[in-house]
């Protein structure tokens, strides 16, 4: 019953974007939302989309997998797009009893729902095309200055791979418990809130104890490896630059100079054309 | 009450590219009273057919039927096949949560919707069955050793007064001398309380002693359904499937192969030791006449 849940929705496929070294797409993926907040109207976005599009189509991942991810946010979506639609003041379009569509309104709440709309999206090309454990090794790689101000990133970054190496190990084992549990005729689902919200204890102290038990063999096993955190440490899999991560990143610098000329020039060149 | 298997079969992630057949057309018949042994290697489908029996999974396709009635049925009741057929997992681990043993033992019957008087002494009456001293009662469960554990979560159990217990590898584990506590323990209980029961396992050598039948799976198929003798006769079939006969069985092979008039179809030590004995006898009682 638990099984259909997955976290980390990493597509396997075969694809340059698949390809390309952690650090360039998670610095692509920071890089395209602030420039989804820098540009600005029209033509700003269009280029973003074309950016976008052209992303998913290198990357080989359906397009369904991405709009997956904009199910968990219709809602929020939905709250700001009528929120801003209804009350923002401005010059009235449509009025509708006491609330009234304005054209700033209108604008606001097309470039919110582009700008949220296109953040989940490109968020979720990053994460489908790179599995969790080669996001942690670039973000380590990434945020290493910080250890000059005595940030402990090896040891975040380690914290980070153990957490995900383990969500399906104790989601097996929360099968496991709940199986044993439903033998002797344990009830999850009838009763109040209350009542099922007690109905857990008997899964969840013996999940805690041996998420506990695995945790002390775990730092057993490194400890006994000698592990001693990041000094020094060296990687299997160390992560290099190749030609094609710095063709990227030629890429997205084009395209953030291209978003910005667009959005100021093409209108001035358009008025200058119908002028 | 019988539990009959009408043709079951149960395949993981049907539809998809990785489904895997784990049981494949399986009929069989558990009738009242009986000790079976289900054995089968790692993977054979033995814990997957199990947990069919008390309705945790679902047959992709076949019937179960308990007492003559579908379990797959909507309106069965599903609580009153869980307390009828009980079903110990291999880890205790998974099903102890309460601060003492005795509050452990008594979540199955309290499930039930029981008096508390009724939940106290059916709690007390398994805590005996399986041979757990008083003074554990109202320690931690999670400070008990293995073999302690297992003896707490099997009277979860059978405080819910099962007419079908099964335990799932109810030895993995232990140490030798822990396995043959719980082994006889079950045995006794069995003989006290006249329940079917199920021992699932993939040693021939834990089995071979106390059971009456024994099913031996393979790829999810059921390979040999008979008395131990008639099973282990196929030693050599058992093999080819990473199981085997008990040590016990081969030692008189070899005394045959050898040239000793000893019968083959011995599976326990006792009636080894009875067979050597009587041909010593028989040995004997030629020497004289000569």
């Amino acid at each position: 019953m638990l099984r259909e849940i997955t976290l980390g929705q990493y597509y396997q496929a075969d694809s340059v974007i698949h390809r390309l070294d952690p650090r360039v797409k998670l610095g692509t993926t920071v890089l395209f939302i602030i420039s989804l907040f820098v540009f600005d109207g029209i033509w700003g976005y269009a280029v973003a989309a074309l950016f976008l599009a052209l992303v998913i189509k290198l990357s080989k991942v359906p397009f369904r997998f991405m709009i997956k991810g904009m199910r968990s946010i219709v809602f929020l979506l939905s709250i700001t797009v009528i929120f801003n639609l209804f009350l923002t003041p401005g010059e009235p379009l449509v009025q509708i009893w006491k609330f009234g569509i304005t054209k700033e309104g209108l604008r606001l709440a097309v470039l919110l729902a582009i700008r949220l709309g296109f953040l989940i999206i490109g968020s979720s090309v990053m994460t489908l095309t790179t599995t969790p454990n080669q996001l942690t090794d670039g973000l380590e790689k990434m945020l290493k200055p910080l250890n000059r101000i005595k940030v402990p990133v090896h040891e975040i970054a380690m914290m980070m791979s153990i957490a995900l190496r383990f969500i399906p190990i104790l989601m097996e084992e929360t099968d496991k418990i709940m199986k044993a549990q439903l033998a002797r005729c344990a009830d999850f689902e009838s009763g109040n809130l209350i009542r099922k919200a007690k109905s857990l204890v008997p899964l969840l102290v013996p999940l805690f104890i041996s998420a506990f038990r695995r945790a002390n063999d775990l730092a057993m096993a490194m400890e006994a490896r000698c592990y001693r955190g990041g000094e020094h440490r060296t990687k299997m899999k160390p992560l290099h630059y190749a030609g094609r991560d710095y063709i990227a990143y030629i890429i997205v610098v084009c395209y953030l100079v291209g978003g910005i000329a667009a959005g100021k020039l093409i209108p001035v060149l358009l008025s200058n054309i119908l002028a | 009450m019988p539990i009959i298997l009408d043709k079951v079969s149960h395949i993981y992630g049907e539809d998809t590219a990785m489904a895997v057949k784990a049981l494949d057309n399986i009929s069989l018949v558990i009738p009242d009273g009986q000790f079976i042994g289900l054995i089968g290697h790692t993977g054979s489908g033995k814990s997957t057919l199990v947990q069919h029996l008390n309705g945790l999974m679902r047959a992709t396709s076949g019937n179960i039927y308990f007492n003559g009635e579908d379990i797959d049925a909507d309106d069965f009741d599903k609580k009153m096949l869980r307390s009828k057929v009980g079903l110990v997992f291999q880890y205790p681990e998974h099903q102890l949560f309460e601060t003492d043993v005795f509050a452990d033992v008594c979540f199955g019957p309290k499930n039930l919707g029981l008096s508390k008087k009724e939940i106290e002494l059916r709690a007390y009456e398994a805590l005996k069955l399986v041979g757990l001293e008083d003074d554990y009662f109202y320690q931690s469960p999670f400070d008990l050793s293995g073999g302690q554990k297992r003896r707490v979560a099997i009277a979860g159990v059978l405080a819910m007064k099962p007419e079908v217990l099964i335990l799932d590898e109810p030895t993995a584990g232990l140490d030798p001398k822990g396995r043959d506590e719980i082994l006889d323990q079950i045995s006794k209980l069995k003989r006290e309380t006249g329940i079917t029961v199920l021992l699932v396992s993939h040693s021939m050598d834990d089995v071979a002693k106390y059971v009456d039948r024994i099913i031996v799976m393979n790829q999810g198929c059921v390979m040999f359904d008979d008395a131990p003798r008639e099973v282990f006769k196929h030693y050599e079939e058992l093999e080819t499937i990473g199981l085997a006969a008990p040590q016990v069985t081969y030692i008189m092979k070899h005394l045959r192969d050898h040239g000793y008039d000893v019968s083959d179809e011995i599976t326990t030590i006792e009636e080894a030791r009875e067979e050597i004995k009587s041909f010593f006898a028989r040995f004997a009682a030629a020497r004289k006449e000569r």
